[in-house]
């Protein structure tokens, strides 16, 4: 046992009856655990007695948990009330989940982004569950009068050994619920982890494979209309003229009009990004109604020219700094050239090690090489949507949203009420990458509720979703390294830019571990939209990086698992600059390439005439290295097996991390393979899936192993870090293919993919 | 607006609607049966995938008025307790992420193991070809149709 200070008081611990156990969200574990005969066992208890906001326990000591950050399929509703549960000392089996709602006072960081929910959660999660395993204990020792250091506890029983005594939690739980929260806790050791460590199935599974109502798209209210709207068809223009007169009396159509998404004078905080500020509403009774007057709406657009939109700033005087995007309608062809030719023109210095400058003119090799990469739409399977029911002086407003307690000031802003008096409720959400960081759709959704005076659900059509933006933006670089007489990396240079930003991460390997190094960041400025996407500027720079580095391997004649291990050799025994510089840990790195070394059978000789490509990257607080294979079918490039080393320190959920990890692997071999969005006259060209090409079925790998590095370092997130260093093992295990290196992604129209 | 009769999940319905309203939007809207999703409206990612007759089609484009007297599936009425094979395979391998396609990946794969019980790779990947999961579920759904399979 571990004790530690509790770093609650009272008040994280409300005792919040608000959220008494709606049906809808909850999420029985038994259910999902293959053990139907449970059901006959455990039943919803008589009373429910809350030890603190995150739990409660059961008369017949059923345990309920909350989870409390937003569920977008990386699995936190499962694995963070796992963590709950494993220092409450419960079975599994009896413990039923709950999506919190938001609620500030009690759950902290109730974001889903920066794959930062388990590793933020893991100290707070693990101390709730002791507390309340801790009050059990106490009112056990209180009610057989026995000191509380001999009492002890298994799986969801409290026990005095020497009395004989022991007790389920239930009929603990109405005492232990009126003490106080303990000054102290003890912790488990990570070696007496009963859960934590052993898969658990998604509590939702049931659930989502009988097709219930889980997510935002499903919200149905009695009286609720339909919204949908229609935005400028290009970036850069604007709404010149509506004509709604059809439309607006058409079957079951309630009103058609202009809307401002947020005020003229709002100013904008992170998550508010938005392409469109001015958009046609269409409301009325159902969704397919919706949909037909929308085409019968008329409205002409106009250029909209250069403008200005303010976001929060806490060191302006004024509070706000201004962002200005140009008015030209753009196009990919231009965007191109751009990217190709402003490199050297825009760069600036952001890190520099040695001479980098002597070290390339004494060189006796130059290798240099560019990779680019177009805008990504995020395209999650279920498009944008809310479900606001703004009222005089309440807004209920339910849906799919990533932001939760950034949103709840902009929705309160936007509706002239207190912050108080917006209840927003997360769904189960269709997919999240980094598109719904970005609420805007939650306050239209209000903002037409609130106009209406009515509940509303708001509805992006796909095409509406994918021609919207918050974009990956468009990247570019150029790594340039120097070779001397002996074929000995004397020098390393990174120039990466983008569209409208760069994806440098000048601290990441391979900075530190080589003496002469420059790298440089620009930009062009765009008023195409662009936001995160599952593992921002990494998903780029990884496999851009890993590429060269297989190139740069080939030329000195090393092979590439030994090159980067030299490289993170020296960036371990000697690293250039200071360590703290250096935004990686070469042990860990070198770790992860140790292990897929070994798992890939890289260096058996029956593996030599295989088509593999090696990659590792660093991103998230988590490392990852890939050996991909390829095989030739009937001409095409197939991937035949991924081998997937992964150190994300303690593996909450293993069977669902192994799922995170494919799921990742094959995302990232697609984006790279077959996707990106480009423009014509600032209009998309894709706006479905005819045209937008995601990876299917029969271009998976044929098999994806998983491996993790043992440890009992905290957990480290997982819902980024295996989509980016894919990107690289793909492209070196193409040119072991075919011979030829491909640079810009996506490969297959790079015009270098056989088949 | 035409009155419109259909068989669901072994219930008749008789409806006042457009009969041009696809099959998704009658199921979704009207019938409050929203496990069939709506991921693209034109036939391309699967997501509203449900069983008309023994044969899985794409109710985002198939409009209701076309049906005839032909009997809709869908997610709902697959199984009563959710212990179809298939369903019970996907829960065995834990596949969903998101979960918002496998609605429709779990039908799709339901049709095909009634035409061909014992489906090759390639026939699944074929078969497949048609549902988009964005969370790159892919490998999971393979093996799972294997196992129901069996």
């Amino acid at each position: 046992m571990t004790r530690v200070k509790t770093k609650y008081n009272r008040r994280d611990f409300i005792k919040s009856s608000a959220i008494a156990g709606g049906g809808l969200m909850l999420s029985f574990s038994w259910l999902a655990s293959c053990k139907p005969e449970k059901i006959d066992i455990l039943e919803m208890p008589d009373e429910w007695f809350e030890l603190n906001g995150f739990l409660k326990v059961g008369n017949n000591g059923v345990v309920s948990i909350m989870s409390p950050n937003p569920e977008i399929g990386q699995n936190v509703k499962t694995s963070m009330p796992m963590i709950v549960a494993e220092e409450l000392d419960v079975d599994w089996a009896n413990v039923l989940v709950e999506q919190a709602p938001l609620n500030t006072d009690i759950f902290s960081r109730q974001l889903a982004g920066g794959s930062q929910s388990i590793r933020q959660g893991w100290d707070s999660l693990r101390m709730v569950g002791a507390t309340a395993r801790q009050m059990l204990k106490q009112a056990a020792a209180d009610l057989w009068e026995v000191p509380l250091a001999e009492i002890t506890t298994s799986n969801g029983v409290v026990m005095h050994e020497a009395s004989g005594k022991k007790a389920g939690y239930g009929e603990m739980a109405n005492a232990a619920s009126q003490l106080d929260v303990p000054e102290e806790v003890e912790l488990k050791e990570v070696k007496d982890f009963k859960i934590i460590g052993h898969s658990q199935k998604n509590v939702d599974g049931p659930d989502i494979v009988m097709g219930k109502p889980l997510f935002g798209l499903d919200v149905y209210r009695e009286g609720m209309l339909v919204a949908m709207l229609i935005h400028p068809p290009a970036f850069g223009m604007r709404i010149k003229d509506l004509n709604a007169n059809s439309a607006k009396s058409m079957p079951g159509i309630k009103d058609v009009y202009v809307m401002n998404a947020y005020p003229e004078d709002y100013i904008k905080q992170w998550s508010d990004i938005t392409a469109f500020n001015e958009m046609v509403v269409i409301v009325g009774e159902t969704t397919w109604q919706v949909m037909q007057a929308k085409k019968a709406v008329r409205v002409t657009w106009e250029e909209q020219g250069e403008f200005v939109d303010y976001f929060e700033s806490g060191s302006s005087p004024d509070g706000k700094y201004p962002v200005t995007y140009p008015g030209a309608l753009e196009s990919t062809a231009a965007h191109k050239k751009d990217l190709a030719s402003l490199g050297e023109k825009l760069a600036e210095e952001v890190r520099k090690d040695g001479d980098p400058e002597v070290a390339f003119r004494n060189a006796d090799q130059i290798i240099e090489r560019s990779y680019s990469a177009p805008f990504l739409a995020h395209n999650c399977m279920e498009p944008m949507n809310f479900f606001a029911d703004v009222q005089d002086d309440y807004a209920e407003l339910v849906g799919p949203i990533q932001t939760p307690e950034y949103m709840e000031k902009s929705a309160s802003a936007r509706l002239g009420l207190p912050l108080e008096k917006i209840d927003i409720k997360m769904t189960r959400m269709g997919g999240g990458f980094g598109r719904r960081l970005y609420g805007h759709f939650l306050v239209e959704a209000a903002a037409i509720s609130q106009k209406m005076k009515s509940p509303v659900k708001l509805v992006y059509s796909r095409e509406d979703d994918m021609t919207f933006g918050t974009y990956r933006p468009a990247y570019y670089a150029t790594y340039r390294a120097a070779l001397d007489e002996n074929k000995q990396l004397i020098g390393f240079q990174v120039r990466a830019g983008g569209i409208p930003s760069g994806p440098l991460f000048a601290n990441r390997f391979p900075a530190g571990a080589i003496d002469n190094y420059l790298a440089e960041s620009w930009s062009v400025d765009s008023n195409v939209t662009t936001g995160a996407f599952r593992a921002p500027r990494s998903n780029f720079i990884a496999g851009a990086e890993q590429s060269f580095l297989d190139e740069l391997a080939e030329a000195m004649g090393k092979d590439p698992f030994d090159l980067r291990l030299e490289l993170l050799d020296r960036a371990k025994t000697d690293p250039v600059g200071k360590p703290e510089e250096n935004d990686y840990d070469p042990e860990r790195y070198a770790g992860v390439l140790q292990l897929a070394r070994e798992k890939s059978g890289w260096d058996k000789p029956e593996n030599s005439d295989k088509s593999r490509g090696v990659s590792a990257y660093y991103c998230h607080n988590s490392y990852v290295a890939n050996v991909l294979d390829l095989v030739l079918e009937d001409g095409q490039a197939r991937v035949d097996r991924v081998c997937c080393a992964v150190d994300c320190g303690i593996v909450v959920n293993p069977d669902a991390a192994v799922n995170m990890v494919e799921g990742g692997t094959v995302d990232g071999i697609g984006h790279a393979m077959y996707s990106g969005l480009s423009f014509r006259e600032g209009k998309p060209d894709q706006k479905n899936f005819d045209t937008y090409r995601l990876i299917r079925h029969a271009e998976a790998p044929k098999s994806i192993d998983v491996h993790f590095v043992e440890s009992e370092i905290k957990p480290t997130g997982l819902g980024e870090p295996p989509f980016p260093p894919i990107m690289g093992a793909l492209a070196n295990a193409l040119y072991r293919l075919n011979g030829k290196r491909v640079y810009h992604q996506p490969f297959v129209s790079d015009g270098q993919i056989l088949g | 607006m035409a009155t419109v009769n259909i068989k669901v999940n072994g219930k008749q319905h008789s409806l006042e609607i457009d009969p041009s309203t696809p099959l998704l939007w009658v199921l979704r809207d009207h019938l409050n049966l929203v496990g069939a999703k709506y991921g693209c409206g034109i036939a391309m990612c699967g997501s509203c995938t449900v069983h008309v007759g023994d044969i899985a089609i794409r109710s985002c484009v198939m409009p209701v008025s076309q049906l005839g007297t032909q009997e809709v599936t869908t997610i709902e009425g697959l199984s009563e307790k959710g212990d179809h094979p298939v369903q019970k395979a996907w829960i065995e391998h834990d596949v969903p992420q998101c979960g918002y396609c496998q609605a429709g990946q779990i039908m799709n794969a339901a049709a095909l193991l009634k035409s061909n019980p014992n489906p090759s790779d390639e026939d699944i990947e074929s078969a497949m070809h048609g549902n988009i999961c964005r969370c790159g579920t892919y490998t999971r759904i393979k093996a799972a149709i294997k196992t129901a399979s069996k």
